[in-house]
């Protein structure tokens, strides 16, 4: 040992390590590991920006729909609807009216035929000279009978919220017609998946054999899987079909809110048999040899003991299905039907908030009109109650929650 | 004298034996009906997706009535199908011939079928004729190289007559596909009515009545009395041409889902690319380098929550952020992309999957936190003491250990998006394109959402195609989950 150290000293003419020359053992600034660190970062800060876009630019649209002037009808003295008396041309800039309508149009107001807005400029009798094509809009050719609309005020929120007749061609939207139809078709949904699910949940968890359990969860989770748009068609094509047998084809539509609500409670059931399912496994066993050390039966142990002990789990999954139920869009669109009415029958055809979207989204609407600006006002209100339900079945999971240790 | 008195009160608590033995038969016949209700729910559960598989093969495979719009016997003595290419070629000049626009219509389908030219191609040969210039037979056909007959080498492709035009399909086809020609032109085969296989079989006399109804009916609607349907014949919707073909929103027995499929392609390699590195990196941040942290609890706090907002909000979001704000980039003019008439005014496969991308993001975060947290910490300890850097540790041994859980939660993220429809109604891809997407700045429609076209279709045979779509769509995702499983299951042998 002490020869070859030698040897390597004489090799190596080089005086013995100084000081300055030892290895540095300091932290370094490595660029490459700060960028990757930045990168990093950015991907986390994504879902909050995703959040905050999602506040900003719905908060902001929807206000727009709040400051946009709604479009209604013009009626004469007889309360009738004021319509074209003669074809107005593109290039015309005199309307015809009816004789005899006494129309008060103030001059210099604002009127619309169609999508295109106008300025009065005189009234004469039943003529009424007109600017056209104001506010960029396209210059049409009108047909008899085209109504005239004069501006109206602006949507309040608390008209919004709580006006219950959503007919945009009168400049009326009253969300509660469309959460009706949300909240009947819910409901339904729930009614089916709730006791389904967790008697699907106990019986896997307190009455299947392990072997058992594991083949059937997986075909749950195909049920889960499947895309909702083949759920709607399920609906329509078949559900439907089988209850106008039932309940006849007079007392239930081609589209209604029964077959769209039972068909979404399948949906949903998956959901909730998982979540109950892992809510009564947590259960510890001990519990379940004192209620049988007692005497119990296996139901009493499972409905008595087991789930109260598991309930903190199962009202979450309650929740957090009636968020699903809630957003749920493709069902509703395809089998429900475009029906905008304040009901709570599921036997007839309404629209949900997501199903009027949908509709809203697949028409022509300008992106001007104020039709079209609802859709984030329905949208923010949606985001508003999922959120909510979502925070309250966390909530609701702690709160209940017992510690077993 | 105690005794006694004691046991009095006892027996006072207790129910006499044949009570209590009752009672006890009573509550074990509960508990054992009890079972069979909660058996029932998980039955009823598996039935009603028995019955949903169900429901969608019934209309897949139909029983169907035809009614020829020209009658094969008028045209010839023999059956079609023995006909020689020459005879069949005579059959297409003379249909041709026989109806008015019959020039133009053999013309159009020699253009687009034969020489396969886009629209703009057949207006830059109808202009250079409208400048006095002679557009040759040679020249286009040779560009393309199909056949053509030698004598009308130097015309004018547009000025041939229908002798001409049906001389040059002739040329241009074998007899099978000549006959495929006649029948799909000339005899125009309609389909008038559809029955589930299952009503096919057990309820006969429906389908009697209603094939006599159709039949009455169009006798009226085409003035002629002795008009006959074809007899039932069985039909698979789930067809080649559906996987090759466009769609066709006017007859339901050529309506293929090729654009759709395509577009669905696209749409999923660009959300991969979105997604994954931004999900993967969330989620080593948030187990790796920010653990435990504040930060890091107010972005789980948020991704938890983002994971709960109902898809159509995401879409509305894409639709004021993607489509309408970021127009310039998601439309492509920015990059010089999509002038003319291709613009999609931001409704395009760039802004669909952005916000796709944005949708799956939790989904992938959450899976793939869970398989980093699954990485043993033994492994980072020794990396570290070898002198390893932080990220040198995560890139060379917590990724390569947690990738088969990332790539099973990347599976099932896009197969969430593949099924997802109501995101892309919103931000608006159209469901009546025919041109296949060329790029990220194309116009688009995707599987799910053609299918939803095709079920609010009036006519109702086009719920059978949209059963054969969703068949094909179903076999996509059942694939994708079951290589999920496939994946799941060889990690956690491992990891034992």
């Amino acid at each position: 040992m002490a020869n070859q150290q030698v040897v390597t000293a004489d090799q190596t003419p080089v005086v013995a390590p100084t000081a300055e020359a030892q290895i540095d053992l300091r932290k370094k600034m490595r660029l490459g590991e700060t960028l990757v660190q930045a990168f990093l970062f950015f991907s986390g800060a994504v879902s909050i920006l995703t959040s905050i876009a999602i506040v900003v630019v719905l908060g902001n649209e929807a206000l727009l729909f709040f400051r946009t002037p709604t479009w209604h009808e013009i009626r004469d003295d007889n309360e009738k609807i004021v319509a074209l008396a003669a074809e107005a041309e593109v290039e015309a800039t005199t309307l015809t009216l009816p004789t005899g309508t006494g129309v008060k149009v103030p001059v210099n107001a604002k009127i619309r035929l169609d999508n295109e807005i106008m300025r009065v400029v005189s009234i004469e009798g039943d003529v009424v000279t007109v600017e056209r094509g104001l506010e960029d809009t396209n210059r049409l050719t009108h047909p008899i009978g085209t109504h005239m609309q004069e501006e109206g005020d602006t949507i309040s929120p608390i008209e919004f919220l709580t006006g219950t007749t959503w007919q945009p061609h009168i400049g009326k939207f009253g969300v509660l017609a469309l959460v009706s139809a949300t909240v009947t078709i819910s409901l339904l949904a729930m009614a089916v998946a709730l006791p389904l699910g967790v008697g699907a949940a106990i019986y896997l968890s307190e009455y299947a054999s392990e072997d058992v359990r594991n083949k059937l969860k997986p075909i749950l989770e195909v049920l889960a899987g499947v895309p909702t748009v083949v759920y709607g068609y399920f609906a329509l094509t078949f559900i439907t079909p089988i209850l106008q047998g039932i309940i006849g084809k007079t007392n239930l539509g081609v589209y209604n809110m029964l077959s769209a609500g039972l068909v979404m409670g399948i949906m949903i059931l998956p959901t909730i048999a998982s979540m109950s399912e892992d809510a009564l496994r947590a259960v510890p066993r001990s519990l379940r040899e004192a209620a049988y050390g007692l005497g119990s039966t296996k139901l009493e142990t499972s409905t008595k003991v087991v789930l109260p002990a598991g309930i903190s789990g199962i009202v979450a999954a309650f929740i957090l299905g009636i968020s699903r139920a809630v957003g749920e869009t493709m069902i509703v669109a395809i089998a429900a039907g475009a029906r905008p009415y304040f009901t709570f029958n599921p036997l007839e055809a309404a629209e949900t908030m997501t199903g009027h979207i949908v509709r809203i989204s697949t028409g022509d609407l300008s992106r001007t009109t104020i039709d079209y600006n609802s859709l984030f006002a329905i949208g923010m209100t949606l985001f508003l109650v999922t959120l909510v339900l979502n925070i309250v079945s966390r909530q609701v999971a702690t709160w209940l929650r017992e510690e077993y240790d | 004298m105690s005794i006694p008195e004691n046991t009095t009160t006892t027996t006072q608590f207790l129910p006499d034996e044949q009570q209590l033995q009752k009672n006890i038969r009573r509550r074990n016949r509960q508990a054992k009906s009890w079972k069979y209700v909660f058996l029932f729910s998980i039955i009823l559960a598996m039935f009603s997706l028995f019955m949903l598989f169900f429901s969608i093969i019934r209309q897949a495979f139909t029983y169907v009535v035809i009614y020829d719009q020209v009658n094969p016997a008028t045209l010839s003595d023999k059956p079609l199908e023995d006909l020689s290419k020459e005879e069949l070629g005579d059959i297409v000049e003379t249909y041709y011939t026989g109806i008015r626009t019959g020039r133009n219509d053999i013309r159009t389908i020699v253009f687009q079928e034969v020489l396969g030219l886009t629209t703009s191609q057949q207006e830059a040969i109808a202009d250079r004729e409208r400048a006095k210039e002679t557009v040759t037979v040679r020249e286009i056909f040779e560009d393309k190289n199909k056949e053509y007959p030698s004598a009308l080498a130097d015309q004018s492709i547009i000025r041939l007559q229908v002798a001409d035009y049906a001389a040059i399909i002739e040329e241009n086809s074998d007899q099978s596909s000549l006959y495929d020609f006649v029948i799909e032109k000339v005899v125009q085969p309609l389909i008038v009515d559809s029955w589930p296989i299952d009503q096919y079989l057990f309820d006969r006399d429906t389908i009697d009545a209603e094939i006599a109804d159709a039949e009455a009916r169009l006798r009226l609607e085409k003035e002629d009395p002795t008009l006959k349907v074809t007899e039932p014949e069985f039909r698979s919707w789930i067809q080649w041409h559906l996987i090759v073909d466009t769609i066709d929103l006017s007859r339901p027995e050529d309506a293929g889902l090729r654009t759709a499929i395509i577009g669905s392609i696209w749409m999923i390699a660009l959300t991969i690319l979105f997604a994954l590195p931004l999900g993967v990196g969330a989620a080593i941040y948030l187990e790796e380098y920010a653990a435990g942290g504040p930060i890091a609890r107010i972005i789980q706090t948020n991704i938890d929550n983002l994971a709960g907002v109902p898809s159509i909000i995401y879409g509305i979001l894409g639709l004021a952020l993607f489509v309408r704000l970021l127009e310039n980039v998601t439309s492509g003019s920015l990059f010089g992309f999509g002038s003319g008439d291709e613009t999609a005014n931001g409704r395009t496969i760039l802004s669909a999957s952005l916000t796709m991308a944005l949708l799956i993001l939790p989904v992938i975060i959450i899976n793939a936190q869970e398989a980093i947290r699954a990485v043993p910490d033994s492994l980072r300890q020794a990396s570290y003491g070898l002198g390893a850097t932080k990220w040198q540790t995560v890139w060379n041994h917590v990724l390569p250990n947690a990738m088969p859980g990332i790539l099973t939660g990347t599976i099932l993220a896009i197969s969430r998006a593949f099924g997802e429809t109501a995101v892309l109604v919103v931000v608006g891809s159209i469901t009546r394109i025919t041109v296949d997407p060329s790029g990220p700045f194309s116009r688009f429609t995707v599987l799910p959402l053609q299918i939803f076209a095709l079920i609010t279709q009036p006519q109702a045979q086009f719920r059978n195609v949209a059963a054969a779509g969703i068949l094909l769509l179903l076999a996509i995702l059942l694939s994708l989950n079951a290589i999920a499983v496939i994946l799941r299951n060889r990690f956690s042998k491992r990891a034992v």
